[in-house]
């Protein structure tokens, strides 16, 4: 619970002009459950791809658990303990809702040179993806083809597959998006029941959801963040509220 | 039907591998039959249908498992057929005593091996490289093989070389057409159980999980690169394979068999019978070798009918030919 388990320094990244993160600095305590808001294009997807390696940053650094992890390939940072979800969904779509997860819970069990027996009768992989598909309330549909389950089961089979991977950390980029209330309802148990067991990094513009889950919320503007706090303090800021109602801030 | 969820893979082909059982079958007791009923010009035929479909087979597992559209198989067809006429050229004209020799396990390891290395050293480097850029690298990589056969004069250059003798292994013949039958056939049923084997493993999971979405790949800490290098590498030596097999029926090497034309007839095979259905390569080969007895009958063109059949079922035919025939059998959900 103590100690911070992510650390990011000066993040950077540019799009040609556009500034996606403009010197980003955060601190996330281990166990803690951080929302990241901000309005559409606030670079929130941008910083959460540069903290899991699948961009590359212009500048900064960003340390896991005391490691510098700036550089590191991305499969390295996930085998590091860092697992995301993606905002648009990022699965194998030509699999079994089982298989994606077997396949996450592979990647982790780190022995992917076997070439003779097979994937799909390995108890090693199959029973620990089955329970994770239960932690997300989808094993009734563990053997239908991904691309046949509905739209916010493929998000809870997001979740699924970033936690087959046992990381210590999620990085979740708007689980909730696209969902109806009964689904995001579900969705927000999840996240209730993952609190404490892991270090979380949430990004949601469900502003219920962030104050209901939230130890601690950052909003970013511009790429730039402007406030970070708990809760309550965020609710107080005056930048914010005016972030929210649309008032320009400088460009980088 | 009853199944396991747990192990059930929901995008298996059903009813279609039924119907290749029966090919299969058909396969291994046909082309005999005709054989002995006085038509030794069928034999002929039937193997080099089966070593074409072998190659097909070995090319499936990068193209149809991997997605990786390889435009440069016929090198490997080429080298592993080089690998019995140069050491059979040296043994009887001199020269080269490394590899001079008749004997079939020299030029079974040699076509094996450097088939292996070739992938190897060739696909480190258009592994780096995605969509069109790496077939066209794969083509640039086998055209050099092309190029440089070409210019060594010993082996005939362009015009190529007989092979006198074929690979000699104790106890078996290859002069003998039913044997080397029996060797192709058996060879194509031993390589169908492996690829099958291999992409149902874990690594051939990673291989289709690749495929699908390299991105979510290294979200969950799989790099895929090492993974596809493995697979070219063991494609490309099961190819070689069938080159040592086409050199042995044959018994005439050229540069001309890994022309670029004919890795493109490769990859019609692989795609026209259905890309990444195991027995779809099969299919392939079956459509392809009738379509040249046919077609080049009539005209020299005959290879506009096939560019337009693979377009034909590119657009239309997911799954080629096979993936047309699972649906129409009703594949059941
Ligand atoms: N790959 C990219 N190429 C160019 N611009 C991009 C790219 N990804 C994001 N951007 C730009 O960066 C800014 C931040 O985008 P993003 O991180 O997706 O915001 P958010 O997730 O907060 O909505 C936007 O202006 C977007 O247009
Ligand atoms: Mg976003």
């Amino acid at each position: 619970m103590s100690g911070v388990a992510l650390s990011i320094r000066n993040l950077h990244k540019s799009f040609g002009g556009v500034c996606a993160t403009d010197d980003v600095s955060l601190d996330i305590a281990g166990g803690e459950l951080h929302a990241l808001i901000g309005p559409n294009g606030a670079g929130k997807t941008t910083l959460i791809s540069q903290l899991s390696g699948l961009l590359p940053a212009d500048r900064g650094t960003v340390i896991f658990n005391g490691r510098d992890i700036t550089r590191l390939p991305a499969h390295e940072i996930a085998l590091a303990g860092l697992a995301r979800s993606f905002q648009i969904t990022s699965i194998f779509a030509d699999m079994s809702v089982l298989d994606n997860v077997a396949m996450a819970v592979q990647a982790q069990d780190g022995h992917s040179y076997r070439f003779w027996q097979p994937a799909r009768k390995d108890k090693r992989l199959r029973q620990p993806a089955m329970e994770f598909l239960q932690r997300v309330g989808l094993a009734d549909r563990a053997s239908s083809l991904a691309s046949a389950v509905s739209h916010g089961e493929r998000r809870q089979l997001e979740i699924a597959m970033a936690l087959a991977t046992t990381p210590q950390m999620l990085l979740l980029d708007e689980p909730m998006a696209g969902m109806g209330p009964e689904e995001s309802g579900r969705m927000i148990e999840i996240m209730q029941s993952l609190r404490g067991e892991k270090t979380i990094l949430l990004v949601e513009h469900d502003m219920d959801a962030v104050f209901a889950l939230a130890d601690r919320i950052t909003v970013l503007v511009y790429g730039r963040v402007i406030a970070s706090g708990s809760p309550a303090e965020i609710r107080a800021n005056a930048d914010v509220r005016r972030a929210y109602l649309g008032e320009e801030t400088d460009p980088c | 039907m009853t199944t396991d969820p747990i192990t059930e893979n929901p995008g298996a082909p059903k009813s279609f591998n039924r119907f290749a059982i029966v090919l299969l079958v058909t396969l291994a007791l046909l082309p005999p039959a005709l054989f002995y009923s006085g038509n030794p010009f069928w034999l002929d035929v039937f193997t080099r249908l089966v070593i074409l479909a072998l190659a097909a087979v070995s090319l499936n597992l990068v193209l149809g498992y991997g997605g990786l559209v390889s435009f440069g198989h016929a090198a490997y067809l080429g080298l592993g057929a080089y690998a019995v006429g140069v050491p059979v050229y040296h043994a009887t004209y001199g020269g080269f005593e490394s590899i001079a020799s008749y004997n079939g396990w020299v030029h079974l390891g040699l076509a094996i091996g450097v088939s292996a290395l070739f992938a190897l050293i060739t696909g480190a480097i258009c592994l780096r490289t995605r969509g069109v850029n790496f077939i066209m690298i794969t083509m640039a990589f086998g055209q050099m093989v092309f190029y440089a056969i070409v210019s060594i004069e010993t082996y005939g250059g362009d015009d190529g070389l007989t092979i006198d003798v074929r690979s000699e292994f104790p106890g078996i013949s290859l002069d003998n057409p039913l044997t080397l039958y029996a060797l192709c056939y058996l060879s194509l049923v031993a390589v169908l159980y492996l690829v099958h084997r291999i992409t149902g493993s874990r690594f051939g999971m990673v291989l289709r999980g690749a495929r699908a979405n390299e991105q979510r790949m290294r979200a969950i800490g799989i790099d895929c690169y090492r993974y596809r290098l493995v697979a070219f590498v063991i494609s490309g030596a099961l190819c070689g394979y069938a080159g040592f097999l086409l050199g042995n029926f044959t018994t005439f090497i050229s540069p001309e068999m890994m022309d670029w034309t004919r890795s493109g007839e490769l990859m019609f095979i692989v795609i026209l019978g259905g890309a990444a259905y195991l027995y779809g390569p099969i299919v392939g080969a079956i459509v392809f070798i009738i379509l040249e007895e046919v077609l080049s009958g009539y005209t020299v063109y005959w290879h506009l009918p096939f560019g337009l059949l693979l377009i034909f079922s590119v657009l239309f035919l997911r799954g080629g030919l096979s993936g047309a025939m699972d649906k129409l059998t009703g594949r059941s959900q």
